[in-house]
């Protein structure tokens, strides 16, 4: 598709795609004045140019400013779906983005959000603008939820929280936190980890390296790996870490697991820093889901939380998340709250209010909470019975006695199948399913009539593509 | 406990705009009046959500069909198209030979970081140049977003007006193809525009220096009442088919404040041109918020798609903008008729939601302190923020400033 697009002047531009994109820009504008006497540009500065046989010349007077950037190659996440979409064939399958399906694989409006939305609508609530920290009462709400009320974080004021876009916008706060007060720290994230935290990183100009975590000769946990990469990592290093529900795997480490890597990150003095984007959405339940976070703080250590309502509230395109730094102190508390609140008004001046007063709205009323609770269990229910499906199609139909469980023994949206790159793209040319090239398939994309056929495109990716 | 890790991390001082309100918030006098932060209050002195807004968000509830998937990166494509037709005309050449890109962003805020921050990475000149004064956040965006940033004259405190000769001598002496920040119209803090006849002086100088405008569009049919006429200056610049970018906002116009609506346009010479630059835009996005909110550009769409929402709109919004300017006659009249020493004509020459009074930062301070006045300390007010009851207490305040021995 990008090849098409290709005029030209940037076929020219691509041929000198060793250079960056302003050189090769400064270059074009080069070859305009060079061979265009000035008289050009001055009776003319904006008009069709005069012919001078050569084409490159008559394209350099009118030339755009952006002439030189290329085509930049598709979201490896996002554009899984609109490769899906283009697909006419019927047998086909979206196992792509991290969004909830019901069993006919629609999109799912939680009952609960329907019933916050009309309360806000009949109460006639404005629009004036949040606090450039977000609403108050989702603030208070979050972090009870990640926490737990009668949390002494909470209690001693020691968490600072701030509202953010979801996920993404919640690390990209806490990334330029940490670019401007811990110039040169490294954050260590998982290999492998969600495709999007390193750009995250890479653009808030933070150093990232890898600590290992997933294991491909056993489809699990490479702890060992973990501990001693997190061990080797300079002091006060930023340890990114996946609350629950690992982003791709679906492999989290154990209780007992927690507890060791609690220990080397005290040690090295580093900084735990949580994803948590499936609270709830996980096992089924907030309070088990939150337990690694709860974990690490009951240690007492200063740490870094981003959460994300896109899943667990089914929230997705509201973009409501917050991002928690619990601080040693209220006075420090107050302080990050205030620096986190510095970098959110030069990037958006103030977050959405839509998705935070539907989220303050639920956890504040007890009937809709409890409400919210069956919901969320009912949707983790459901990917833990497409799981076991999924497993005891593939034992039926896959011959050769490979051990399969792993899929039992992931958990949440994702599974991370063990397939290799051009495996998935077997999945994807021969059958129609669409997933990410690093072998993640969405189980929430999937459902029990569909597990069969998916089974036997597995089977046949493993087996007879290498 | 061991020391904390952020021990070095000291308080911010509250935003300057924004902890106007604060402040406010915090003052238990009857009389207070908040003139700090830009958003409209009736003439009660209350937030207004339009009835034309109540209106679609109440049919987008009713509709079961509505999801909440991720929108695309760019965000809602309706509302982009149709952005990007209020803002340039709906028979705008350059939408109709698809040379303008149009992404869905934070409001305006949001539109001027993501272009702030595709300038940086793609853009050969990383210099741009701001009016003397502009919005307090300005600054700081453009910074945090990698570029440079220089001022060019603008506010002339001697005519509280434009200083025309020092602009076009500032952006006359800037280097070939540095960017230009232009307010659209109703420039903030000032309320002071060029006329139409400037205008095209400023776009011939522009375009021969070969400077790229970016224009800041918050207050289109806010300002003047009219759509179009607030539309002028970006379509004059458009037409002479040259390059621009273009922030747009909806929280004005449409009250849509704390939903952040807008939309980014990035007008190019060519289709092809405006493909790669989309794409690249869209490297900007994922990595600071992946995808935009889709309630407000909802709302937005919804509206601007159907031809009695849209014409209804237009209505209030002339409502609000008639308000505003007759807020400005009130406040020149009673300060007439208190002869209160000086020429306050320049509040009803402005135009927009606020006014530069020309107070300087101690007697604002002064009025705070007196008549718990909130206002930025640059002596600009909100407007908005009057209403025929709370302008003699103003223009009290006023005159005791101006009067008073230093």
């Amino acid at each position: 598709m990008a090849s098409a697009m290709l005029s030209f002047a940037s076929a020219a531009a691509s041929a000198s795609a060793s250079l960056p994109v302003h050189e090769n820009l400064k270059g074009k504008t080069k070859i305009g004045s060079v061979n265009f006497g000035s008289s050009v540009q001055e009776r003319n500065p904006f008009g069709k140019t005069k012919h001078f046989g050569r084409v490159s010349m008559t394209v350099a007077v009118n030339v755009s400013r952006f002439e030189g950037i290329t085509m930049a190659p598709p979201d490896p996440i996002l554009g899984v779906s609109e490769a899906f979409k283009a697909d006419t064939d019927e047998k086909k399958l979206n196992l792509g983005v991290g969004a909830y399906r019901t069993e006919e694989l629609q999109p799912y409006v939680l009952k609960v959000v329907k019933k916050a939305e009309n309360l806000m609508l009949e109460r006639g609530e404005n629009k004036e603008y949040l606090p450039i920290e977000g609403l108050a009462a989702f603030n208070k709400a979050t972090a009870e939820l990640l926490f737990g009320a009668e949390n002494p974080v909470i209690k001693q004021q020691r968490v600072a929280t701030v509202q953010g876009l979801s996920g993404t916008g919640s690390l990209r706060l806490a990334a330029a936190l940490i670019e401007r007060y811990f110039p040169g720290a490294k954050v260590l994230i998982s290999s492998p980890t969600w495709g999007n935290h390193k750009n995250i990183f890479n653009d808030a100009r933070v150093q990232w390296s890898e600590y290992r975590y997933y294991d491909p000769k056993t489809v699990g946990l490479d702890f060992d790996g973990m501990i001693a990469d997190i061990k080797a990592a300079p002091e006060g290093s930023f340890i990114l870490l996946h609350g629950c529900a690992h982003n791709p795997t679906g492999i989290d480490p154990t209780p007992e697991q927690w507890e060791k890597i609690a220990d080397v990150i005290q040690e090295k003095n580093h900084i735990p820093f949580f994803d948590v984007a499936y609270q709830g959405f996980a096992s089924g339940s907030l309070d088990a889901d939150a337990a690694s976070v709860r974990l690490l703080s009951a240690r007492g250590m200063e740490l870094l939380v981003a959460q994300s309502y896109s899943k667990n509230l089914g929230l997705y395109a509201e973009r409501i998340g917050a991002i928690n730094v619990v601080c040693s102190s209220a006075d420090a508390a107050t302080r990050v709250k205030s620096q986190l609140k510095r970098l959110a008004r030069p990037m958006y001046s103030n977050p959405p209010v839509h998705g935070a007063k539907i989220v303050a709205n639920i956890v504040g009323d007890p009937a809709l909470f409890n409400e919210w609770k069956a919901e969320m269990e009912m949707m983790a229910g459901r990917i833990k019975n497409v799981r076991q499906k999924l497993y005891d199609s593939l034992s039926a139909k896959d011959k050769s006695g490979k051990d399969w469980s792993f899929i039992l023994k992931q958990i949440g949206m994702f599974s991370f199948t063990g397939l290799s790159k051009t495996q998935s793209d077997n999945m994807t040319n021969k059958w129609h399913v669409y997933m990410t090239k690093d072998g993640r398939i969405s189980l929430a994309g999937l459902n029990l009539a569909k597990c069969e056929y998916l089974a036997d495109a597995i089977v046949d990716s493993y087996h007879n593509v290498s | 406990m061991a020391d904390s890790v952020f021990h070095h991390v000291v308080r911010a001082p509250e935003d300057p705009i924004l902890g106007v309100t604060v402040a406010y918030n915090k003052d238990p006098s009857p009389v207070k009046l908040n003139l700090g932060v830009g958003a409209y209050r009736t003439e009660e002195g209350k937030p207004l959500v339009l009835s034309v807004v109540r209106q679609a968000e109440q049919s987008l509830v009713n509709d079961a069909s509505r999801v909440k998937e991720y929108l695309p990166i760019v965000g809602l494509a309706e509302f982009n198209k149709l952005s990007a037709k209020l803002i340039l005309g709906a028979d705008c050449p350059a939408i109709q030979e698809n040379r303008v890109t149009t992404v869905q962003c934070l409001s305006g805020t949001g539109s001027l970081r993501v272009g702030g921050e595709f300038l940086a990475r793609h853009y050969h000149e990383r210099t741009i140049y701001i009016p003397k004064p502009t919005w307090g956040n300005h600054p700081k965006v453009f910074t945090l977003a990698g570029l440079s940033v220089k001022d060019y004259r603008y506010y002339d405190p001697a005519t509280r007006g434009l200083d025309f000769q020092g602009l076009l001598e500032d952006l006359g002496s800037a280097p070939s193809g540095a960017v230009v920040l232009l307010h659209a119209c109703a420039h903030n803090p000032t309320g002071v525009d060029p006329t139409v006849e400037q205008w095209e002086q400023i776009r011939q100088l522009i375009r021969s220096k070969k400077l790229l405008p970016f224009f800041d569009s918050a207050y289109q049919g806010f300002a003047s009442g009219s759509l179009d006429a607030d539309a002028q200056p970006v379509r004059m610049f458009v037409a002479d088919g040259g390059e621009c970018l273009l922030a747009q906002s909806y929280a004005k116009n449409m009250g849509l404040y704390g939903e952040r609506v807008g939309a980014l346009s990035i007008v190019c010479k060519t289709s092809d041109v405006a493909g790669r630059v989309e794409s690249q835009l869209k490297l900007v996005i994922r990595p600071m918020y992946s995808n935009p909110p889709i309630h407000g550009a909802s709302i937005v769409a919804t509206i601007l798609r159907d031809k009695d929402m849209y014409n209804e709109w237009t209505i209030e919004l002339k409502a609000m903008a008639d308000r505003i300017i007759s807020m400005r006659h009130q406040l020149f009249e009673a300060l007439k008729a208190r002869g209160t020493p000086g020429d306050w004509s320049h509040i009803i020459k402005q135009i927009g939601m606020f006014t530069f009074t020309g107070l300087n930062s101690e007697q604002v301070a002064y009025m705070t302190r007196e008549y718990h006045i909130y206002m930025t300390s640059d002596g600009r007010i909100s407007m908005a923020g009057l209403s025929s009851r709370t302008v003699p207490h103003l223009a009290d305040a006023i005159h005791a400033a101006v009067t008073r021995a230093s």
